[in-house]
């Protein structure tokens, strides 16, 4: 099972958080400022675990004391500014994992054309919402890339047609884009199949 | 209503990029920014309080306008709180706004609800409530996409509660022929077993379709929903068994099927699904002779047939191999999965070296012969750059470390404890003294391989190497001129390395005499005279570097030495010195050997002689004897106010703890009293004795009742305190006696909490024969609270001489009349024997 999946840059900024098992600190109460501290104690450790690592080196390492130590292990990689962790335990094969964050990101990338931590920053709803159509409860649910984005899609017009929150400046983001941008994931395999993705509407 | 008055406020002009107007409707109090305008407004931050300014101010316009019931903005509000909590900024206050969100109809609003409901509300019930409802009716709403949030949300939150009253609707919408909802309903399902696994039997009739289903989604679901419900219980186990077949076949289209692009991966169809059908199938094939043979076949297409230029591939080879080491696969495919590995162990990729070293730290234990082959390879990643790879290396080569192989091996890890990371040394030094104790192919071997850990990693060893490092070497007779010289080597050259000092200190206070006598037929001896050896140790008193601990070790050496040297007025000296020492626990050391000196010189040979062979001893020996010769617990330190020494019934502990408590472990343990080895054997008798009757330990042990005695020979605790309570507190009472059993009861009370009545039970017999196994069990009512200790023994000695003792807790927070219900059994000549009593009599100050 997957018990979290962190996305950090290379600060240690959180950029998307999902946990899908509650980690307390033993013997605490567990007020919900406590459950937030405790998630924020867990991106800082392993931000420090992850990146210490150099690139050269094999993407599995074990949890850190907080997340369950060496019950739980980090599988995670490396694009550019950001890094994905995934925090599992043994009844998930490590090589599989790995490539379900290549599939996720391919995801990412067709549904935002050229993905950059900016699109994670200013539309955390939207890659929440492709997460929910890949992971759910922890678990594996969907690994076909065009399903995914098909379906998220759906949604993402069923939320237009109600007006959405507002019009929202979907080309600002745009525009600021080619301003940082990532190098491109490694061994992508798009294919011949290339869904146009519309602006999307977001809040 | 709302929102068409609202709307104006939301019409927005784009004149451009990065150019806009925003058109103010006429409103009662201006629109709350939006989410994109929050997010960039926070960036602009330079240091964090300017940000959490920031979001201060944003959180009270967010309360308030929650406070109006505002609904149009209620999501817009709620999405900047997600992103307040991403960054670790409280946003519990947002809980009752995501249920309602979740009840409103508009799709928006619930996706944004639901998704804040899973991120901000954890397993409190009270919210729950709310929410069942709410997600009932979404699993029945028109629209699927409204569905799969209500089922992704069940699955990902849904309490033991909710999941009862929402499994029907799960297992519904698992018989559904819309493949959307059906991939979502079998993870919910998994989900719903696991929180509720009598839940399980329920989904049975809705497995049965699942695998022929085309969809890979909703088969990758269901392969996860069958492996649950297979890994939580037998009959379910045996029972899909018999879908074996139609899994091979799955796995035989997907490796034969040609390119589709719609399941491929790196070119290679659906590895996902290959991976979770070999996983279910390993679980499957587990211990089952028919569906292992069924399998064989499509394993070994697997295995041969696998592309593995990509990771897919290898991830796929990978779960193949340990299916087919799982599995009681033919001896051809397991050789073929061992290749696989082997092949792996040399790649390129340090991904695939991780899982190769991973997977045959699985299969050492079965196929201990085929990993051996790769020792080498193993043995080189060691020196890998990568902590992962290292570590994983270092668990495998321990693992491969035989009778045979043993000096090869531990040079090789001797080397990489000198060198690898703080992080890895306690294990790695742990694992050579297993190792070590295993298969060590000598003695001096074993001495020298502990003493090379404890000069390299001697800070990172676990406390009780001490100990056992001393039985080893006081077991092995032979080596002891050659240890005690190469500890004093060892000793010259570095005093800061606290366990091996602690075990060169006691070394030399046990064989001084060999030390100077220049005696050594395995090396060249080294000259020494007494008086540098006694610098060295006055020098260990003194360091910086010197714990507590390793300071009592130190003045115990110097004061052994007494009887092996002959510079003993030296040795008073540096005694007396000590008897004024700051340090309490070295304080009491000196001044129990000055007495010894002064008073009991007669005696002072005898106890001081060397220690007798140990026995080997139950594990948790040792590390008793670390206490013993360590600080003492504060309590009991306080406990103690009359000197000691003058007491005549504390002289046995003194003299006890000179003899380094080592092998009076044995006797202390309550539950297997043995009889002690040799030497001092009469000393120990009274010390049995003693320990008996301070059994009915007082106050000071709230502590392990099993180390509780250890502290009374500690010289430390004072029996007289005990017998003050004792005189001061509860007559003593006879509860049972009959049969020539007879059973009194002592009284104290718990010093920290007087609500304790500790019971102290003497069983003793007046018969000419042993009572055996003797067992005594009591039960009181329901406003009591009753814990039993272990007894002192399960023989009572024939014709009273002797009594087992054992002590009962009894918390009576209510302060009720006591009362106890006994059971006794033990076989006596022969014959077991049974028998109930009712205590009654209890004395009122015993509960009062």
């Amino acid at each position: 099972m997957i018990k979290a999946i962190l996305i950090f840059n290379n600060h240690g900024k959180p950029r998307l958080i999902r946990f899908y098992q509650y980690f307390h600190q033993a013997a605490q109460d567990t007020s919900y400022c406590k459950a937030e501290d405790m998630q924020q104690q867990i991106i800082r450790e392993t931000f420090h675990l992850v990146s210490k690592r150099d690139d050269n080196v094999c993407n599995f390492l074990e949890g850190g004391s907080l997340i369950g130590g060496s019950d739980y292990k980090l599988i995670y990689r490396h694009y550019a500014t950001l890094y994905f962790v995934f925090c599992v335990d043994s009844s998930e094969s490590e090589l599989g994992i790995l490539d379900l964050i290549q599939v996720f990101v391919e995801t990412l990338d067709k549904c935002f054309e050229n993905v950059c931590e900016l699109d994670l920053i200013f539309h955390m709803d939207k890659v929440h919402y492709i997460l929910q159509e890949v992971v759910m409860g922890g678990m594996v649910l969907e690994t076909n890339m065009n399903e995914i984005v098909a379906q998220v899609e759906v949604q993402n017009r069923m939320e237009k047609s109600e007006g959405g929150l507002s019009a929202a400046p979907a080309r600002a983001v745009s525009a600021v884009k080619n301003m940082n941008l990532p190098e491109i994931p490694r061994n992508i395999n798009i294919g011949d199949i290339n869904i146009k993705v519309p602006s999307l509407s977001p809040f | 209503m709302l929102i068409v008055c609202w709307s104006p406020v939301m019409v927005e002009v784009w004149n451009g990029p990065g150019d806009k107007k925003t058109v103010e409707g006429p409103s009662r109090m201006p629109a709350p920014i939006r989410l994109r305008e929050l997010i960039r407004t926070i960036r602009t931050a330079r240091t964090q309080a300017e940000e959490r300014e920031m979001i201060q101010k944003e959180c009270a316009a967010i309360r308030s306008s929650f406070r109006e019931e505002d609904n149009t903005y209620r999501c817009r509000n709620v999405a900047k709180l997600l992103y307040m909590h991403m960054l670790g900024y409280p946003a519990h206050f947002g809980q009752l706004e995501c249920l309602k969100l979740i009840a409103s109809q508009k799709f928006t609003d619930k996706r944004i609800g639901y998704l804040g409901a899973m991120l901000l509300l954890d397993e409190r019930q009270d919210v729950h409530l709310l929410m069942t409802n709410c997600i009932k009716n979404d699993l029945n709403h028109s629209t699927q996409y409204v569905q799969g949030l209500a089922l992704c949300t069940l699955g990902c939150m849904g309490s033991s509660e909710m999941c009862r009253d929402l499994a029907g609707e799960v297992e519904k919408l698992l018989k559904t022929s819309n493949s959307y909802l059906r991939k979502k309903a079998a993870l919910c399902a998994v989900h719903v077993i696991r929180k509720v696994p009598e839940l399980m039997e329920m989904f049975l009739p809705a497995t049965k379709n699942l695998l022929s289903e085309k969809n890979h989604g909703v088969l990758h679901t269901s392969v996860v929903l069958l492996t649950e419900m297979c890994e939580r219980s037998p009959d379910m186990l045996a029972h899909f068994r018999k879908l074996v077949p139609q899994l091979v076949r799955i796995l035989k289209n997907l490796i034969m099927s040609g390119y589709s692009p719609e399941h491929d991966v790196s070119g290679i169809s659906d590895p996902f699904l290959q991976v979770r059908i070999l996983r279910l199938l390993r679980i499957l094939g587990k211990g089952d002779d028919d569906s292992s043979e069924a399998m064989n076949d499509i394993l070994a297409q697997v295995a041969t047939n696998t592309e593995t230029s990509k990771n897919v591939g290898n991830a796929i080879l990978y779960e193949t191999v340990l299916t087919i080491m799982d599995i009681k696969s033919e001896s051809g495919l397991r050789v073929l999965a061992i290749n696989i590995l082997g092949r792996f162990l040399l790649n390129n990729d340090k991904n695939i070296r991780y899982v190769a070293l991973t997977s045959l730290l699985k299969t050492v234990q079965t196929d201990h012969n085929a990993v051996q082959r790769h020792r080498s390879t193993i043995v080189d990643c060691l020196k890998d750059l990568d902590v992962s790879i290292k570590r994983r290396a270092m668990e495998l080569s321990f693992a491969l470390v035989n009778g045979n192989n043993i000096r090869g091996m531990m040079k090789e890890l001797l080397y990489f404890l000198d060198s690898c990371d703080p992080e890895f040394k306690a294990d790695c030094a742990s694992g050579v003294f297993l190792a070590a104790e295993k298969y060590a192919p000598s003695k001096r071997w074993h001495i020298d391989t502990i003493m090379r850990v404890l000069t390299t990693a001697g800070s990172y060893v676990r406390d009780d190497s001490v100990p056992n490092l001393i039985q080893l070497i006081t077991n092995s007779v032979e080596m002891h001129a050659y240890t005690v010289q190469r500890l004093y080597k060892a000793l010259l050259d570095d005093i800061s390395q606290q366990p091996l000092v602690q075990v060169a200190s006691w070394c030399i206070g046990e064989y001084g005499d060999l030390l100077v006598s220049g005696q050594c037929e395995e090396e060249e001896p080294i000259q020494v005279t007494e008086d540098e050896v006694l610098d060295v140790l006055e020098g260990l008193l003194v360091s910086n570097l010197s714990t507590p601990v390793t300071r009592g070790y130190a003045l115990t050496a110097i004061m052994k030495l007494s009887t092996r040297f002959t510079s003993v007025n030296r040795i008073k000296k540096v005694v007396s010195i000590y008897g004024s020492s700051i340090d309490v626990e070295l304080q009491q050391r000196a001044v129990e050997y000055n007495a010894l000196f002064k008073k009991y010189d007669h005696m002072r040979p005898a106890l001081l002689e060397r220690m007798p062979i140990m026995e080997k001893t139950a594990s948790n020996g040792p590390t008793e004897i670390v206490q013993t010769n360590g600080e003492a617990e504060p309590s009991v330190v306080e406990a103690k106010h009359p000197p000691p020494v003058t007491q005549p019934t504390n002289q046995a502990n003194d003299l006890l703890d000179l003899l380094g408590g080592n092998d009076v472990v044995p006797v202390i343990q309550t539950t297997v009293p043995t009889k002690p080895a040799s030497a001092g054997g009469e000393l120990l008798d009274l010390l049995g004795d003693l320990s008996l009757s301070g059994g009915p330990a007082p106050a000071p042990a709230t502590s392990v009742p099993s180390s509780q005695p250890a502290f009374l020979l500690d010289g430390l605790t004072s029996p007289p305190l005990f017998n003050d309570i004792a005189a001061a507190g509860i007559p003593p009472m006879t509860a049972y006696n009959k049969n020539g059993l007879k059973i009194d009861f002592t009284f104290e009370r718990a010093n920290p909490n007087p609500n304790i009545a500790v019971i102290t039970i003497h069983a003793s017999n007046s018969t000419e024969a042993d009572m055996t196994d003797f067992v005594f069990q009591a039960a009181v009512p329901k406003t009591f609270q009753l814990q039993l200790l272990s007894p002192s023994s399960n023989v009572v000695p024939t014709l009273n001489q002797g009594t087992v003792t054992q002590v009962i807790r009894v918390l009576n927070p209510q302060k009720q009349q006591l009362r106890m219900r006994i059971k006794l059994t033990y076989t006596h000549k022969g014959s077991a024997v049974q028998d109930l009593a009712e205590v009654n009599n209890f004395p009122p100050q015993s509960w009062q």
